[in-house]
């Protein structure tokens, strides 16, 4: 344990010097550390900034800090142009985080995503995240090419090819396998919703070994959802991590659900909005209980904050849960490895 | 032809006893012409395709045609082009979150699947498609297959 700390200082913050690989681990990373202890997990989103600042970056993830066990950069997400899903996470392992590289099958080729998943790994990204992506009509370059080479599932065993056959899909070797522990995502919200279990079996098979969920402001769908997926033994070979949100108004709430696509927000918490003296609170206190409500559900494994312009409250929401149960995730004034 | 699509979807049962009879038959036929003719009917033998199975399904001529596996509804109807989907965009109608006015392909897929006898090959993972087949027959693929086969 001592040595592991004294590796997490010297070596955790920088490229290419990862943490040591535990027994029965896949990546270096800190994140598969936790859920693999049998953590109750926190991961985050950080929203990628419109600028060439990695300052930036850091100030951003600093938000965070002591809260969240992984931070998810998005790529291009809405199909926005932001900065690089690998900047980002290059530049925070370059500070100890412990980043999540979503991988996005609009902008690129199978040829590309390849190269990038070694050049990340290289960079000492330990977590990938496959996604199929947003349609180029929902950002701000509605004109755009998209490319959709792959979709998650073939993505994602893409990336169980790299890792565990050592070798590009062409069959050409690879000198040194990316270690990356391997995610994709899922949305028990929207039709069809008697298959989303099936679904979910899918990406697992294809080589997920941890899913982060769309958000979730329906506690009943989620237990169906997941009751299935623990029936179904899916829950014994993924790490399920279940998406949640602070909705600041119920004008948001009702924006979200009507142009997000994929968002699902029941009447009752738009009610309970309207009705709210401060709604701001109102929708903190929402994400709190639910988040509380995840950690009691068989099969939920972590909970991922998307906190999108309301990155701030993150922490406060983690600290009202309870959800992690008293422990400290690593940030950079950490002095112990949790 | 989008109505004649979800007509053949809802139909997923009786269209996978219809393809299973007359596939087979097809390349059975396609086995014959080939030998003989060798390449020199590919041109017209895909246009038959592409014109029954555009009729019936949408079909985009991929040359990796899945349908048996996706409830008798073309994946690649689907503007992201999924072969393993739906994706998580889709609205609490059913409808694409692409394009609003077309119900989500993979929607009907799995529906599709439900009725069909051999429903479950949805679950099994279809992998990326090989671009350097789209236009191609899948018919003519099938049978070049088969022949390859038999001559070994
Ligand atoms: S909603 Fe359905 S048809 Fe539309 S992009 Fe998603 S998977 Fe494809």
């Amino acid at each position: 344990m001592i040595e592991e700390i004294q590796d997490a200082e010297t070596l955790g913050t920088n490229p290419g010097d990862p943490l040591p690989q535990l027994p029965g681990h896949v990546s270096h990373g800190r994140f598969e550390r936790v859920l693999r202890a049998g953590h109750f997990a926190v991961t985050t989103e950080i929203a990628p900034p419109d600028s060439a600042d990695p300052d930036e970056v850091l100030t951003r993830a600093s938000l965070f800090d002591g809260y969240v066990d992984a931070i998810n950069a998005t790529d291009g997400s809405g199909a926005h142009c932001h900065m690089s899903s690998l900047a980002v996470c290059a530049i925070l392992t370059r500070a100890g985080y412990s980043p999540i590289l979503q991988i996005s099958c609009r902008d690129r080729n199978r040829i590309a995503i390849q190269g990038d998943t070694l050049g990340a790994a290289a960079l000492g990204v330990c977590n990938a995240l496959c996604l199929s992506g947003d349609d180029v009509g929902a950002g701000d370059h509605p004109e755009a090419k998209p490319v959709f080479d792959f979709d998650s599932v073939s993505l994602t065993r893409t990336l169980r090819v790299l890792r565990d056959e050592s070798r590009f899909l062409s069959g050409r070797k690879l000198d040194l396998a990316p270690k990356l522990f391997i995610g994709s995502s899922i949305n028990p919200f929207v039709p069809p919703i008697a298959n989303r279990a099936d679904q979910l079996a899918k990406k697992i098979e294809a080589g997920a070994e941890y899913i982060q969920s769309q958000y979730c402001f329906d506690m009943d769908v989620l237990k169906d959802f997941m009751s299935k997926a623990v029936d179904m033994g899916l829950t014994e070979k993924a790490y399920i991590l279940i998406g949640v949100g602070v909705l600041p108004s119920a004008r948001t709430a009702k924006w979200m659900r009507a142009n997000v696509p994929g968002v699902h927000i029941p009447d009752n918490i738009i009610k309970r909005l309207e009705g709210a003296d401060k709604p701001l609170r109102e929708g903190r206190n929402i994400c709190v209980e639910i988040m509380q409500q995840l950690k009691e559900t068989a099969g939920v494994s972590g909970v991922h904050v998307m906190a999108y312009r309301q990155e701030k409250w993150v922490k406060d929401v983690v600290k009202r849960s309870g959800v992690l149960d008293g422990r400290v995730p690593w940030s950079p004034e950490t002095e112990e490895l949790n | 032809m989008y109505k004649v699509r979800l007509w053949s979807v809802r139909r997923s049962r009786f269209m996978e006893g219809l393809y299973n009879t007359v596939n087979p038959a097809i390349i059975a036929v396609l086995k014959g012409i080939t030998k003989v003719f060798g390449k020199k009917l590919d041109k017209p033998i895909t246009a038959a395709e592409a014109g029954l199975k555009g009729f019936l399904f949408d079909c985009q001529m991929c040359g990796n045609c899945a349908l048996s596996k996706t409830g008798m509804s073309c994946p690649m109807n689907c503007p992201k082009t999924i072969r393993n989907g739906p994706c998580g965009g889709v609205r609490p109608n059913g409808m694409c979150e692409v394009k609003p006015e077309m119900r989500c392909v993979w929607v009907a897929a799995w529906d599709g699947a439900s009725r069909m006898k051999d429903g479950d090959a949805i679950k099994s993972i279809d992998f990326a498609v090989d671009h350097r087949e789209k236009g191609t027959s899948t018919w003519l693929k099938l049978a070049r297959e088969e022949l390859a086969e038999d001559a070994k």
